[in-house]
């Protein structure tokens, strides 16, 4: 590990955001402004998060889903300024830091069982999708 | 060579910041300056032009007499580092000795710098690690050569080993500098300079930062 100076930490800590509390294993939206030629949308992205790598400014969350057949999986920079809100739609019950595993299995066996974590509902009922 | 104005800094390392566009950036933190004018050369006196800039305080422990006495008399703390940096005597008139220098007065964002370090020292390394050779291969019975260089030249004709050849040796430790570095960002309050890229040296280590001498600078 390296160690970070002050004045770098400091640097980083003032790119900092506020971000939900979600964790590997959760299912989360993420909008995500992107750009196309100069117009700029929101575009959602929606899958269960596989891996969070913390390092400050520089930390990013990997995001898994199946898209018509297909894995797809997107990396985020946990603080970019691009994302506009992530939900989380629910909490998943995982016995590890990194879901790699995930890769591997299809359909009903890659589903992920509810957490039954304290405070889990609340979180959700919190930063998930609001309906209308 | 290049014949822009410059300071002296400390690279203290490297991290990533977002642009207004929310791209990811990957930059070189430098604490750039503040340095001071510790001396001039002038054509008149010392046949070239140049200014003598020195920069940090040197402790107290490792100053020498001489040292000290001359620092003393132009009332300028003792700097850690001084470097004299050729520039073209109607430049070198502006600046008075012991004035203070520092970044946002020679640097500003979007700007392009070179940047000259010294770099991570290797100490005696092969040629694989020098000069990437490809080494040769590790089966078919090959044995006790993996790391070599192979031939280092041809028979009696020219029976010598042409000079320059690569080979085994001192990596690193050496004079680098790196061309056309753009600002991403000074930060006057906090005396960094933001360089989109990677700067040579170990964090830490000082380094000389010029605008750049081989790219047209775009107008303030």
């Amino acid at each position: 590990m390296s160690s970070t100076t002050p004045k770098i930490a400091a640097l980083e800590a003032s790119q900092l955001r506020s971000v939900p509390p979600f964790r590997v294993g959760d299912t989360v939206r993420v909008h995500f402004r992107i750009r196309e030629g100069e117009k700029e949308r929101v575009q959602v992205f929606e899958g269960v998060v596989i891996r969070r790598k913390n390092g400050s400014a520089r930390s990013t969350f990997t995001v898994r889903k199946v898209s018509y057949g297909v894995g797809v999986e997107r990396i985020f920079p946990t603080h970019s300024p691009r994302i506009e809100k992530i939900e989380i739609t629910a909490r998943g019950h995982v016995r590890r830091a990194r879901l790699y595993y995930l890769r591997e299995l299809r359909g009903k066996k890659a589903r992920l069982r509810a957490s039954r974590r304290k405070g889990a509902d609340k979180v959700v009922k919190e930063f998930g999708v609001r309906k209308k | 060579m290049n014949t822009n104005l410059g300071l002296l800094g400390k690279k203290l390392g490297n991290t990533q910041i977002f642009t207004d566009d929310g791209e990811v950036q990957r930059v070189t933190v430098v604490e750039v300056g503040p340095c001071v004018v510790v001396g001039k050369r002038t054509p008149e006196k010392h046949g070239y032009s140049a200014l003598r800039i020195g920069f940090g305080a040197k402790r107290a422990k490792s100053v020498r007499k001489p040292e000290a006495g001359l620092y003393a008399k132009l009332g300028i703390e003792v700097p850690e580092v001084v470097r004299e940096l050729r520039l073209p005597p109607e430049v070198v008139e502006k600046y008075e000795v012991g004035q203070k220098l520092s970044a946002p007065e020679v640097f500003r964002d979007g700007m392009f710098v070179d940047v000259q370090g010294t770099s991570k020292g290797r100490g005696y390394t092969g040629v694989m690690k020098r000069h990437n050779f490809a080494g040769y291969k590790a089966t078919h019975g090959a044995h006790e050569y993996q790391r070599h260089g192979g031939s280092i030249g041809m028979n009696m004709t020219p029976g010598r080993v042409f000079k320059g050849k690569k080979m085994a040796g001192q990596h690193g430790n050496k004079t680098v500098t790196v061309l056309n570095l753009k600002v991403a960002k000074v930060m006057a309050d906090e005396g960094l300079l933001l360089l989109q890229g990677s700067v040579p040296g170990a964090r830490g280590s000082v380094v000389l930062l010029r605008s750049a001498a081989k790219k047209k600078q775009a107008s303030a």
